[in-house]
């Protein structure tokens, strides 16, 4: 029985649908302009980005938000160059990430054609996996092929590459299967010589720490992570990317070590005796100088990407699997072993009392973000999605917000993408319309995407912005003040231009502004009433404060700078 | 640092080459030898990479990321024939065309060419004997010399 022909564009939008893909994010041009003509008939939400770095980030905040696949379309030359940046982000937050983009007809390859760039060579390391389809046949399969390389495993972003000519190519839709890929077979469950091994190190260990990042919420492991903690009464921290894979507020939990870590937790790992690494890389804003890494400590490290086990730290047990699998695992080993950790616990407890995070709001003074962002959550819905930009805020917003789940906190960690906050929060809220998702930006990382707060009104996109206005790139003023003798090379914003309260009005949304403590919590009332359109608040906060606890690039995790008198330390 | 040689099964598809390169430079890896052609099997390439990194269970690794590739041997020594294959073509006259000719063809190197002032080489063998080969026509001066690449494969099953 032979099938009515479709053109290749006709297949990609059949694909997606066949994929159970709901909504997509773009951004139409030459190229790829016959795939979206089936998709004007297609139930699947197409959001039009103002640009392709937007709808980029869009499709990672749909995807850090679900833990499935996100999708952006766009064309060729400069619609996919403009991708570089997310799909290096994606890469790097192994984000699941689907881009299909447009390339100019077959012939045309090669010849510097206009809106020509080279995309598969351009994004083969800013990808987990690319393709360049040279027929229509292949399109379904290819899509799908993506789909898992992109989801499985650790997750990643998948380009494909389609000329004009191919989406206009007619051919018979066959149904696409999942076969082996003979060079892609990810390890998911463990060995289980090695759970023997780390449950035996457990068992001998006074100190033992569970060090867990991103890879406990892309492996959904925070329900065994639970158990493992706190049958075991073993304490916790969490990476910026594994922030919510473990509740704050937890008497084990002890929230984000590193660079602006609190000092308990970067330190619990200078005096562990065992790290329970698990879907963490040892990232250098956690270990700083790796040599002076938690030197006590023996290591396990599970992580289901072998290159990342050793990369930085040789362990004591490599373990590679699914978070899921080597906890389960654990807990399986440890059966009924009694681990008597309260002196430790009693240690860390002491040290949190004696190092608190802090700060000092006065009451006449400029505003301080840590005020501001624990009287918002005071206000914000307890299952409220909160979505950063890059620098000051964030590290205070990782400090200061309690996340008691996972895939409420997303965020830019590994590239350090200033602009994430605002696009990522549009694709949360496609995502979860009945949600509150709270973009919690800084102004220079807003300035940087604030466009797409025009697709948040014209989308009827309605999420909560508060950009924290210092007048200044924060972190860069920091290390300058630190570092470079307050010379303040081309940090400076200004407080005033553009007037943020302006600006939001005129891209449709609605805008706010607080300069007191007094005005913080009914401008945040006043935001959170306002369900129909974007809100933007632009809160004016004190250009000189810095974030401690810090401890310097390259530096060692055993001298922690606690605040501004501590920096002659260095 | 001693060499290590890898031995990469790849699917035979446009792009893997670059893949490999691309994922080689971007880990910052040296690498002394890469070489690149058909197997036995169909759709299927071999790469034989040779370093001197300490780190080569890196490269392993990250070469293994790539979806193109399904599998690397690391080969051992003792249990390895590598090969190669150089052409050289050096300067030659009358005083000393029949000195190169006998000192090539003495070091297992197949003569190709001869012109009135120029001879040219063919020789496959170890890296060492070819290193051998062009230390000793060095001194009649070597105009140009391009070496294919070290292959290698294990001697046992």
């Amino acid at each position: 029985m032979s099938e009515e022909k479709l053109s290749g564009a006709e297949l990609v939008v059949r694909s997606l649908e066949y994929m159970n893909i709901s909504t997509i994010f773009g951004l139409p041009g030459g190229a790829i302009l016959p795939a979206y003509d089936p998709l004007y008939d297609s139930p699947i939400r197409h959001i039009l980005a103002r640009h392709e770095q937007g709808s980029g980030h869009m499709a990672e905040g749909y995807a850090q938000a679900t833990g499935e696949l996100g999708v952006v379309i766009a064309t060729s030359g400069p619609g996919a160059t403009n991708l570089i940046t997310p799909l290096t982000n994606a890469l790097m937050d192994s984000t699941p990430l689907l881009a299909i983009t447009g390339q100019v007809a077959s012939e045309a390859i090669g010849n510097d054609a206009f809106q020509e760039a080279y995309t598969v060579g351009l994004t083969m390391a800013a990808t987990k996996h690319n393709y360049l389809i040279t027929s229509a046949e292949e399109i379904p399969q290819v899509l799908l092929e993506a789909k898992h390389i992109a989801t499985t495993g650790r997750p990643g972003p998948v380009l494909v590459d389609i000329p004009k000519d191919i989406l206009n190519q007619k051919v018979e839709w066959i149904e696409p299967k999942l076969i082996e890929m003979p060079g892609y077979k990810p390890t998911l469950e463990p060995n289980p010589k090695m759970i023997s091994q780390a449950a035996e190190l457990i068992k001998q260990s006074k100190k033992p720490i569970l060090y867990v990042g991103g890879g406990i919420i892309h492996s959904k492991a925070n329900q065994e992570l639970f158990e493992l903690a706190t049958k075991f009464k073993i304490p916790v921290v969490t990476t910026l990317m594994g922030r919510g894979a473990f509740p704050d507020g937890n008497e084990l939990c002890f929230e984000m070590p590193g660079m602006h870590g609190n000092y308990t937790a970067t330190t619990s790992i200078q005096k562990s005796d065992l790290l329970i690494a698990i879907g963490v890389r040892f990232d250098d804003r956690v270990t700083a100088n790796p040599k002076f890494f938690a030197q006590n400590a023996k290591v396990i490290h599970a992580d289901i990407d072998p290159a990342e086990i050793g990369k930085i730290r040789e362990p004591e047990v490599p373990i590679v699997g699914d978070a899921k699998s080597v906890i389960t695992g654990l807990i399986e080993k440890l059966a009924d072993t009694d681990l008597n950790t309260s002196d430790w616990l009693d240690e860390l407890n002491q040290m949190k009392k004696e190092y608190p995070l802090s700060y000092n709001q006065e009451e006449k003074g400029p505003l301080k973000v840590p005020f501001v962002l624990e009287e918002l959550q005071k206000l914000a819905d307890d299952d409220a999605i909160v979505v950063s930009g890059v620098g000051q805020h964030q590290m205070w917003i990782s400090q200061h917000w309690n996340f008691t789940s996972p895939n409420t906190w997303l965020n830019s960690g590994g590239l350090g993408t200033m602009g994430y906050s605002l696009p990522a929060a549009i694709g949360a809220k496609a995502a979860y319309p009945d949600r509150q998702i709270l973009a919690l930006d800084g102004d220079g990382c807003f300035q940087m995407t604030c466009q797409e707060l025009i697709t948040a009104s014209t989308e009827n996109i309605p999420i909560k912005i508060v950009v924290f206005n210092n007048g200044n790139h924060g972190m860069v003023r920091q290390w300058q003040k630190i570092f470079y003798k307050n010379r303040f090379s081309a940090s400076e914003l200004t407080h005033h231009t553009p007037d943020y309260v302006a600006l939001a009005e005129s891209m449709g949304a609605t805008g706010l502004r607080m300069i007191e403590k007094s005005d913080v919590k009914k401008v945040f009332e006043k935001m959170l009433e306002i369900d129909d359109k974007p809100v933007l608040v632009e809160c004016i906060v004190d250009p000189e404060d810095m974030v401690f606890p810090m401890v310097p690039a390259g530096g060692s995790n055993d001298v922690v700078i606690l605040n501004e008198d501590d920096l002659k330390k260095l | 640092m001693s060499e290590r040689i890898l031995s990469v099964l790849v699917e035979d598809k446009p792009g893997v080459l670059a893949r490999v390169a691309s994922t080689i430079s971007r880990r910052g890896f040296n690498i002394n030898s890469l070489a690149v052609g058909p197997t036995n099997i169909e759709g299927r390439s071999k790469m034989t990479i040779v370093t001197e990194l300490e780190s080569v269970e890196q490269v392993k690794k990250q070469l293994n990321k790539l979806i193109n590739v399904i599998k690397i041997v690391e080969l051992d020594p003792d249990n390895t024939i590598e090969s190669e294959v150089l052409l050289l073509k050096v300067s030659i006259n009358k005083d000393t065309q029949t000195s190169v000719i006998e000192k090539a063809s003495l070091s297992g190197a197949k003569s190709v060419d001869v012109g009135q002032d120029y001879a040219v080489f063919e020789m496959t063998g170890s890296s060492k004997d070819l290193d051998k080969l062009e230390n000793l026509l060095k001194p009649f001066g070597i105009i140009e010399m391009i070496r294919g690449g070290r292959i290698a494969i294990q001697t046992k099953l």
